[in-house]
């Protein structure tokens, strides 16, 4: 007798109990939907809280001089930066931003003057890497740099003090006896701690050199790595060509001590707004996790609880085939493939149904589905329906016909 | 005639229980049924002729003894061997009709056909051409509860008889219906039997056993009567003339023709 028999039986046994079959299946869509809702919904929000952590730049660290005695063989130079950018030595280096910052310089338009408490140069991946997005106007280009053009980006305190309902674009500034002209004004960034983030003003590395800090060392140097999670990486790796370029011997340095008096840099990085990120991750995951798997029990004994009577019930229709002449086989077949078409069909309609809700927001998250959850949550219910509807009929189809015929 | 009986059982016992409790439902039944014989068994109740009638059927296993069904010894078969002797050597029809349920006449007949291996369009012309034996080929679409005790009990037998099985065994077929619908249930027995079908009954009614060609009776799980009413290849009275069909050849089993 041909599978495709089997399986004309086991639809006929489907559609022969409609309700049954649909409540069934219905108790297998809400299990498995429950389950990755709430699992995207946990991802949601986790992934929200890493958003909003990422927002404040988590994927950069920044080198900075020790400065002691400003010797020029310690000392942090372009070309140790550019050696930076090694996509042998550090791969996972995505940009590097040279920066020299002049305090308190002074910016004066048409009489009025402001001092910058922060004026800085740096070249074009800067604005990307430090998350500060140009609002108005545009940043300066690579090409800017490099000719050492006059430009500047300017931040919003500088923007209101220096220019009071005025459009600042292509207006020219006086900074340190020579003229800039305002390319951009940045966006409004939130300020951390006691100083004023907006109060910044952002140029060509090479126009500040040259007109205001001189051609000594760099300040800092900005290093972004590729994803937030690679930042380790990149600190040992920057740590390993920095310790190479200062000739600082391996023994005196590991590649995470930051502010060791014996290197002459520093390298700090938001590893702990990251570790504080995974926590705060795994703790959602946690929970949720505990808390789709008493659903997924509970939609299980469901399933196996209706598995069980409907077999049961069919003992005496398992005897009459028998009696027929239904070989053991095909009977155990007949009933894997109804469980089987009732978990499959009831599961995949589950994943549809939370495809569906996770497209709407839920208790203020947008849910994020994790494929994985959803290859569990089928796996779990199929494996439990084809159990418990496996287990009952192959032991009915063990049973002597006329034990079988007898059962009440 | 063939060299061997359709049927024969040797020293058949089936005990239940164990210690005090043991109830000897069969204590040692042997008999043999030729082709075309009409074997009608009676008993009163817990004569053992309903245990006697499961083992027949292959349905029981016994405690101690020997059956040969058409040659084979059916205690050594394993189940899947077990489960192709019901198929095509056994067709029973129980007291209580054990159609299935919410399925169609034709497809219940149809049913051991697809267990046999049988194509869809022969097992639909065969299946109707039993229903057209029993008298119900205009029923063919109805489900059981759509029909009458003695119309199921007719497709019952339709069921059984589908496969041309070698013996057709039957467990009180008139015992849930009225007089009217015994009647034509019998009537089907006698046409079947006029067409060369094996066939043994257990009934408590002696009308049902003074219509068979063979009377057996049981008492306490022992045969005390074996009264043959009229001859083996005598046709019964107002019989039409019998339906047949050669057997399709059957792999593993011997091929018999009917008488």
């Amino acid at each position: 007798m041909s599978l495709y028999e089997v399986i004309r039986f086991a639809l006929r046994g489907l559609s022969a109990n409609k309700l049954r079959s649909a409540l069934t299946m219905l108790g297998i869509l809400i299990g498995v939907a429950a389950v990755i809702l709430l699992v995207a919904v946990g991802n949601g929000s986790a992934k929200a809280i890493s958003d909003r952590i990422e927002a404040l730049g988590t994927n950069t660290i920044t080198v900075m001089s020790t400065g002691r005695g400003g010797s020029s063989s310690t000392a942090l130079t372009v070309p140790i930066a550019d050696a930076l950018v090694d996509p042998a030595l550090a791969p996972d280096v995505a940009s590097v931003s040279p920066v020299v910052t002049a305090s308190s310089s002074t910016m004066t338009y048409e009489g009025t003057e402001h001092s910058v408490s922060s004026f800085v140069g740096t070249t074009p991946s800067w604005f990307a890497a430090s998350n500060t997005p140009v609002g108005t106007g545009s940043a300066f280009t690579a090409d800017d740099e490099a000719q050492g053009r006059r430009v500047v980006v300017i931040g919003q305190t500088v923007s209101e003090e220096l220019f009071p309902g005025v459009d600042p674009i292509d207006k020219q500034v006086t900074v340190g006896g020579a003229l800039f002209t305002v390319v951009g004004v940045l966006s409004e960034k939130s300020s951390t701690g006691f100083q004023d983030a907006n109060d910044t003003a952002v140029a060509p590395l090479s126009a500040v050199r040259e007109v205001l800090t001189g051609y000594g060392a760099l300040n800092s140097i900005l290093v972004e790595a590729k994803s937030p999670d690679r930042v380790d990486a990149v600190q040992s790796e920057v740590a390993t060509i920095l310790n190479q370029r200062l000739k600082v011997s391996a023994t005196s340095t590991g590649s995470g001590n930051t502010g060791t008096s014996s290197t002459p840099y520093r390298i700090q990085n938001a590893s702990q707004l990251l570790a504080t990120q995974t926590e705060t991750a795994d703790t959602f995951t946690t929970l949720l996790g505990a808390v789709a798997a008493i659903s997924l029990l509970v939609g299980g004994i469901g399933i196996t609880n209706i598995m069980l009577v409907t077999v049961t019930e069919r003992t005496r229709e398992i005897g009459i085939r028998k009696a027929l002449g239904a070989p053991r086989r095909v009977i155990l077949t007949q009933f894997l493939i109804e469980a089987t078409l009732l978990s499959v069909l009831g599961g995949a309609l589950g994943v549809a149904a939370a495809l569906i809700g996770s497209s709407f927001e839920i208790v203020g998250v947008k849910p994020v589905i994790v494929p994985s959850s959803i290859g569990l949550a089928l796996g779990v219910s199929i494996a439990i329906g084809l159990f418990f509807g496996g287990l009952p009929a192959s032991r009915a189809a063990r049973l002597r016909p006329i034990d079988a015929l007898r059962y009440e | 005639m063939t060299p061997h009986p359709v049927l024969d059982v040797r020293d058949l016992t089936k005990v239940y229980g164990t210690g005090e409790a043991t109830v000897h439902a069969l204590a040692g039944v042997s008999m043999t049924v030729d082709r075309g014989d009409y074997v009608a068994i009676m008993g009163s109740s817990g004569s053992g002729k309903s245990t006697l009638m499961n083992i027949l059927g292959a349905l029981d296993i016994p405690t101690a003894g020997s059956y040969h069904l058409d040659g084979v010894d059916v205690s050594k078969l394993a189940d899947r061997q077990l489960a192709l002797a019901r198929n095509r050597l056994i067709g029973f029809i129980f007291q209580a009709f054990n159609l299935i349920p919410r399925t169609t006449a034709v497809a219940n007949v149809e049913l051991p056909l697809a267990y046999a291996g049988v194509k869809a369009k022969e097992r639909r012309r065969r299946a109707m051409a039993a229903l057209e034996v029993v008298g119900l080929a205009d029923r063919a679409r109805h489900e059981p509860n759509q029909l009458s005790g003695g119309q199921q009990q007719r497709v019952a037998v339709a069921r059984a008889l589908v496969t041309e099985p070698a013996l057709l065994l039957a467990d009180e077929p008139t015992g849930n219906l009225d007089s009217h619908s015994t009647a034509d249930v019998l009537e089907v027995f006698d046409q079947l039997s006029a067409s060369g079908r094996t066939i043994v009954l257990i009934t408590h009614e002696p009308e049902v056993g003074d219509r068979a060609k063979r009377l057996i009776r049981l008492v306490d799980g022992r045969i005390v009567e074996d009264v043959r009413q009229s001859a083996v290849d005598q046709l019964p009275v107002g019989a039409a003339s019998g339906r047949h069909t050669a057997r399709a050849s059957m792999p593993g089993w011997a091929q018999h023709e009917s008488v």
